[in-house]
């Protein structure tokens, strides 16, 4: 069994998992991977790791965002041309020994955009998922330790978030604020923060009524040792899972963002923006200007996703 | 059974509630000011004073929640500021529109899905297995604008098969505007694809290994009928649930994929709205959306009730 299957729950069990559908204690529905990685935390050990190296996926999904990385910190010096460099002469040529990947409608060099692009994606996200992670915890944290009408009323203002789709809720807010770098950042974490509270707050839930809880508060610890001191590290894998799982979603919501003209704005080299500004020109036979970006956004968040999939697996199997 | 209609159909109404708060609040502070959103930037100070006059955007926040969230209660959306004349007859149209294309990928993907869920699950940790899951997984993580691109190429400019604009255009037959939403539908698809099939994959999985089963098994009915009668009946419970929650991020994608198609529905109106920062039509949008979700979510948890005798029985946990 390696997929979030609901477990069986035995009577008296504690279990975090419904026998029927993966429904945390307020009725909520977790979605899959929420469900899967509370499921993985309660199974993880360290040993488990190790598998990790043993999993091709992993290693093709590790190989391709390496790949990527390295274009985004090498970038402008890998690539043949200036991103930026327009030559209007050159303008729509298809790619050949001199242009790859052919040239976009200001004959701007299309394999040196796509190599450079790599960089702002490869910022945002990280910094973004990092944010809804920590704040989500958080949160998670209290809601799960604390219980009752705090607990209830963030519950009620999370199903509020989710009832909405994730690029809707960004689409709104990023016009509310704008677009710049730090902003985009925020509003995605800011975005993943219930998602994650969520995960997070069932995961305690399994935690809160096991002895070692129970020892930390009869010694008289105050209820922030006991959150983050006690019961944080044997949520971690939970976390991690979902961490990277929000990472490939960020990947996902940056690109869309920036393809709806609300992310990163040009002339700055962004896959997403650059599809957006070209895909017009496909009609016109100029297939290699949007077709090159879209396969390095898929390879990025397939890779991404890959290893997310890979560790959640090895914690649950 | 009517206590657990009620409770839930109380907590729909709060969460709608805090929705619209959301959806209000976050139309508020977008920056810029309708007035001169709508006079443009050369107007006259005083002449935007008085149109916010007119449109009642001048007035204290509260006094304009309660008096839009009233107008809503009587099926008043409110009037657009771009098009000056009421939202509901728009987003009606566009609502019409995008539920024609979301039928459509439903009707492609659920048994597409499901299918491919459970013949994972029979072939549980083989070549068939990985392949279905890892090609699910790549899938759903790839933003829907890219696989979009890739189709276009694909089909519309290289093979030319399929049309490549999603409007058929005013007097075509059903069978043409049929065709104009194929291409369309399938981003839609290859997202929810994955997420179905790995619900259905581990429905199925666990209820193979259950007891049940065995003795179907084991009392020698063909496997066939073992699957057909006893498997499937189970496994596929989880499945309803999350097919409801995917109608949520459905229409996320919707914004994405009728703007890259050129498709006048919901996505595509809220879009729109937000650039034109016309505040009505887009909250008229955003909430319609949330309604959507929140329904079929209530829809799912009531079929699941009348389908699990467990649940109708024996309550919540």
């Amino acid at each position: 069994m390696s997929d979030p299957v609901p477990q069986p729950t035995e009577p008296g069990a504690a279990s975090a998992v419904d026998p029927v559908a993966p429904i945390d204690r307020a009725g909520g529905y977790l979605g899959p991977t929420g469900a899967a990685a509370v499921a993985a935390a309660r199974r993880a050990t360290p040993t488990r790791w190790r598998l990790l190296l043993r999993r091709p996926a992993f290693f093709a999904g590790a190989g391709i965002l390496l790949f990527w990385v390295v274009c985004a910190v090498f970038g402008h010096a890998i690539a043949p041309y200036n991103p930026l460099a327009q030559q209007l002469l050159a303008a729509n040529a298809a790619p050949s020994s001199a242009h790859w990947f052919g040239t976009d409608p200001l004959g701007r060099d299309v394999l040196s955009r796509v190599v450079t692009g790599a960089r702002d994606i490869l910022i945002i996200t990280p910094l973004a998922t990092i944010l809804g992670t920590v704040l989500g915890t958080a949160l998670g944290l209290a809601m799960g330790y604390f219980g009752g009408w705090f607990d209830t009323a963030a519950s009620r203002l999370v199903e509020a978030f989710l009832a909405l789709p994730f690029v809707i809720i960004a689409l709104l807010f990023v016009v509310a604020v704008g677009s710049s770098i730090v902003g985009i950042t925020v509003i995605i974490g800011l975005v993943f923060t219930p998602l994650i509270a969520r995960t997070v707050r069932a995961a305690v839930l399994a935690e809160r009524h096991q002895d070692y809880v129970s020892a930390s508060r009869l010694l008289g610890e105050n209820p922030a040792r006991v959150m983050f001191g006690e019961i944080l590290p044997n949520v971690m894998p939970a976390i991690v899972v979902e961490f990277t799982v929000r990472l490939a979603y960020a990947i996902f919501a940056v690109a869309t963002l920036s393809f709806l003209g609300l992310g990163i704005q040009p002339p700055t080299p962004d896959w997403g923006t650059d599809i957006a500004a070209n895909y017009s020109g496909l009609l016109a036979g100029y297939w290699w200007q949007t077709l090159f970006p879209a396969l390095a956004i898929a390879s990025l968040v397939i890779a991404v996703a890959l290893i997310a999939d890979s560790i959640e697996q090895v914690l649950s199997s | 059974m009517a206590a657990f209609l009620l409770r839930r159909l109380g907590l729909m109404v709060l969460t709608l509630l805090l929705l619209s708060l959301i959806v209000f609040f976050a139309g508020q502070i977008l920056p810029g000011d309708p007035g001169r959103a709508v006079l443009g930037p050369f107007a006259a100070n005083s002449a935007v004073q008085s149109l916010d006059h007119q449109l009642g955007v001048d007035r204290p926040l509260l006094t304009r929640y309660l008096s839009w969230l009233g107008g809503l209660l009587h099926g008043n959306f409110g009037t657009s500021y771009a098009y000056r004349s009421a939202v509901e007859p728009f987003v009606r149209a566009a609502l019409i529109n995008s539920v024609k294309l979301a039928a459509l990928a439903f009707v492609i993907v659920v048994p597409l899905g499901i299918a491919g869920g459970v013949i994972a699950a029979l072939y549980e940790g083989r070549t068939a297995d990985r392949v279905i899951s890892v090609t699910g997984l790549s899938l759903s993580s790839v933003p829907e604008f890219v696989s979009g691109i890739v189709l276009i190429v694909v089909f519309g400019v290289t093979l030319k098969a399929l049309p490549v604009t999603a409007s058929a255009g005013a007097g075509a037959g059903d069978l043409d505007q049929f065709r104009h939403l194929i291409l369309p539908a399938i981003p839609l698809v290859l997202v929810l694809f994955g997420y179905i099939a790995r619900m259905a994959r581990a429905g199925t999985i666990e209820a193979l290994n259950s007891d049940y089963a065995r003795t179907a098994v084991l009392k020698g009915l063909p496997q066939t009928t073992v699957i057909r009668r006893h498997v499937l009946r189970n496994s596929l419970l989880p499945t309803i649930t999350v097919i409801a929650t995917q109608t949520g991020y459905l229409i996320g994608g919707l914004v994405v994929v009728e703007t890259l198609f050129n498709y006048q529905g919901l996505g595509n109106l809220i879009y729109k709205a937000a650039q034109a920062k016309d505040y009505a039509m887009l909250e008229a949008g955003v909430l319609v959306i949330g309604v959507v979700y929140v329904v079929a979510t209530l829809i799912a948890d009531l079929l699941l009730t009348v389908l699990n005798p467990r649940l109708r029985l024996g309550g919540t946990e």
